[in-house]
């Protein structure tokens, strides 16, 4: 019998349903996450399930609802709260990093803020500047958050399982171009922990570290560039906090060579944090300069003739491994 | 006014609490001044008789959230003053740990979501309170406190939509001070009253003498009953006055002496109660003194455990950023 097969969007949507009815507790709020079913279709069916009050259709307000969200898990729910977009954080972004992020510290180890913040990243739909963002890397800037960002179905259902069940703030980054790749996934409830990365690809000559749909882009340029006899490493660190320290260092050790894959713009973000923790704490293990992908420093144009420009392509990370390989 | 009589037991106990706010905040200035309080302190004389109002409707189980000016809230609602001093001082043994100080003053175990640095940051968490009070089918009720500058954020519009649509039982509690650090009220909005404000989200909006300790609790018990029976949110505008300034070393230019040697003279909610307290015979003038000489005691003792206590160990730095640990590298640090 072959592995069920379903997409990211049904794993993260079974995640969901698995959780709900296994503790009352936990509730979903955000903007059309109801008889809508959310816009990219993650709630779909719950409202059915489990009713309009666990399943809270919100008005447009997402400082309003993130916050109480914070004030439902700091009396003791697990609300999964959906930001539709990553961009849009800026209009909540307090009630994040300064109130969800910092009450456990601030409050000396007394408050316990069990929420999970789902949202949406990624460019490649002409969703322009406002809708297309790879954000994480500011909530990975802040301490007390968690940041987990999966690239297949099955880590989308485990670490959603993991991150509604964890006591902490989480944001749940999901990359809108990874909605509809499908992927075997357990029926049963599992939990793929967090701060464990994931090698997607095993190889000795060049580590590739590559987040959400850059994993899947790298691992397309591993099995060309294998037929050259380059044999590429992939990891995949699945949470960015907290990170996988040894699997990083660890395949870095193996293979001497380093790129790093991500969406994120190019400064003060994931990719340069990978960057500087391998100059600090690997240097000695690297054989040539670390690489970097990532956008340009613009922000995310709309044309079809620009945008496939903006977005990190096979053909950039082919080049940067080519050139790691080189040097 | 309702006729109905409040328990003698609960009218002393709102001198009492009213006397330890008014003590303990006039020692934190005099404690601010001598440099012993790092920080930014803001104090709450003056306001006593909103907290103590409101927080004589509430049981243990219900919970608030507070303000920047958060002593007051954080006494009120039960909270140790030992511990709020420690806190002050930074030691191990305050509410915090140490971690939060004078703006994050908080004590989950007692229904206090704590004390908040930012204007108007609180307000969604009571609103979030109160939805899982809903969920649970409890007829628990929060109270979210906030300032007059608060009602001009996002979180005081969104938060009262929400609640009023999703009809929770939460009671939204303006401290109107009439100042946003130096901005007076007239200048901050071009309507009346903050409680106005109720009515643009199907809100009741009630303002009352927060000077008035008893007209506070009146209100506030019509406000916590209506939560109570589902009936959901109430917008209460209590109009007060703060003594101090905004923060403790504000140099004052935008207010004249005069002005606050009116409210102190004219207006002090602790001078207003006592008189009734006095006149309705519930308590003879040595009664209150007792009461008096007893908080004076407590605020010593609680000073000098703060004094007496220890600070934290530098390691405690890396404690409590968060609850569930896990693989990986959580909280970061550089090893040279």
């Amino acid at each position: 019998m072959g592995e069920r097969m379903i997409t990211f969007a049904e794993a993260l949507n079974e995640a969901l349903d698995q959780m709900m009815a296994k503790d009352e507790k936990v509730i979903v709020m955000g903007e059309d996450v109801g008889v809508y079913g959310g816009v990219f279709g993650v709630t779909k069916g719950l409202i059915e399930k489990y009713g309009p009050e666990r399943v809270r259709d919100t008005p447009i307000a997402e400082s309003g609802f993130i916050g109480a969200g914070i004030g439902a898990a700091a009396v003791g729910y697990r609300p999964v709260v959906e930001l539709m977009f990553i961009d849009f954080l800026g209009v909540a972004f307090d009630q994040i990093y300064n109130q969800a992020a910092k009450m456990r510290y601030m409050f000396g180890g007394r408050a316990k803020i069990p929420l999970v913040l789902r949202t949406v990243a990624g460019a490649g739909f002409s969703a322009a500047a406002q809708h297309s963002q790879s954000l994480h890397s500011i909530f990975v800037h802040v301490p007390g958050l968690k940041v987990v960002m999966p690239s297949t179905p099955y880590d989308a259902k485990g670490l959603l399982i993991s991150s509604i069940k964890d006591d902490d703030p989480v944001i749940f980054i999901e990359h809108k171009g990874l909605y509809g790749i499908k992927g075997p996934v357990p029926k049963d409830e599992y939990e793929v922990p967090l701060g464990v990365a994931d090698v997607k690809r095993k190889g000795k000559d060049v580590t590739i570290v590559a987040t959400a749909a850059m994993v899947h882009k790298s691992l397309r340029v591993a099995e060309k560039l294998a037929k050259e006899g380059v044999d590429i490493e992939v990891v995949d660190p699945r949470s960015l906090k907290p990170l996988d320290l040894d699997t990083i260092l660890g395949s870095i050790k193996k293979t001497g060579r380093l790129v790093v894959v991500d969406e994120g713009y190019p400064r003060c973000g994931f990719a340069t944090d990978i960057a500087a923790i391998a100059a600090s704490m690997a240097f000695r293990d690297l054989k040539a300069p670390v690489k970097l992908v990532t956008p340009p420093d613009t922000p995310v144009p709309f044309s079809p003739a620009l945008e496939p420009e903006w977005i990190p392509s096979e053909n950039d990370i082919e080049k940067a491994v080519r050139k790691t390989v080189e040097d | 006014m309702s006729k109905e009589e409040i328990p003698k037991e609960k009218l002393l106990w709102m001198y009492e609490t009213m006397v330890r706010i008014r003590k303990s905040e006039e020692e934190a200035s005099k404690h601010f001044a001598q440099g012993k309080i790092p920080g930014f302190v803001h104090l709450y004389i003056g306001e006593e008789a909103v907290a103590v109002g409101a927080m004589a409707n509430l049981r243990d189980e219900d919970v608030i959230t507070s303000t920047h000016r958060g002593h007051g809230h954080f006494i009120a609602k039960g909270g140790d003053l030992k511990e709020l001093w420690a806190e002050l001082y930074g030691k191990r043994t305050g509410t915090c740990k140490g971690k939060g100080g004078s703006m994050h003053i908080a004590d989950l175990r007692k229904g206090e979501l704590g004390a908040n640095g930012i204007v108007g940051g609180g307000i969604p968490h009571a609103v979030g309170a109160a939805l899982a009070f809903k969920l649970s089918k409890s007829d628990r009720v929060s109270i979210a406190f906030f300032g007059d500058g608060a009602s001009n954020q996002q979180n005081f519009h969104e938060g009262l939509n929400l609640a009023s649509v999703w009809k929770l039982p939460v009671i939204f509690l303006c401290e109107n001070n009439q100042y946003q650090i130096s901005l007076p009220y007239s200048k901050q909005q071009a309507i009346r009253s903050v409680a106005e404000r109720g009515s643009a989200y199907g809100v009741p909006g009630v303002e009352v003498d927060g000077q008035d300790v008893l007209a506070v609790y009146e209100v506030v018990k019509e406000a916590v009953e209506r939560a109570r029976r589902g009936e959901g949110p109430t917008l209460i505008e209590a109009k007060t006055y703060r003594y101090m300034g905004h923060f403790e070393g504000d140099p004052q230019v935008y207010r004249k002496k005069e002005e606050v040697e009116w409210w102190r003279k004219n207006k002090d909610p602790i001078e207003i109660f006592k008189k009734r307290l006095l006149d309705m015979g519930i308590a003879k003038e040595s009664d209150l003194k007792n009461i008096e000489a007893k908080v004076d005691a407590e605020v010593k003792e609680a000073v000098k455990f703060a004094e007496e206590s220890p600070y934290p160990d530098p390691k405690e730095l890396y404690d409590d950023v968060f609850s569930t640990p896990t693989k990986g590298v959580l909280v970061w640090e550089w090893n040279f």
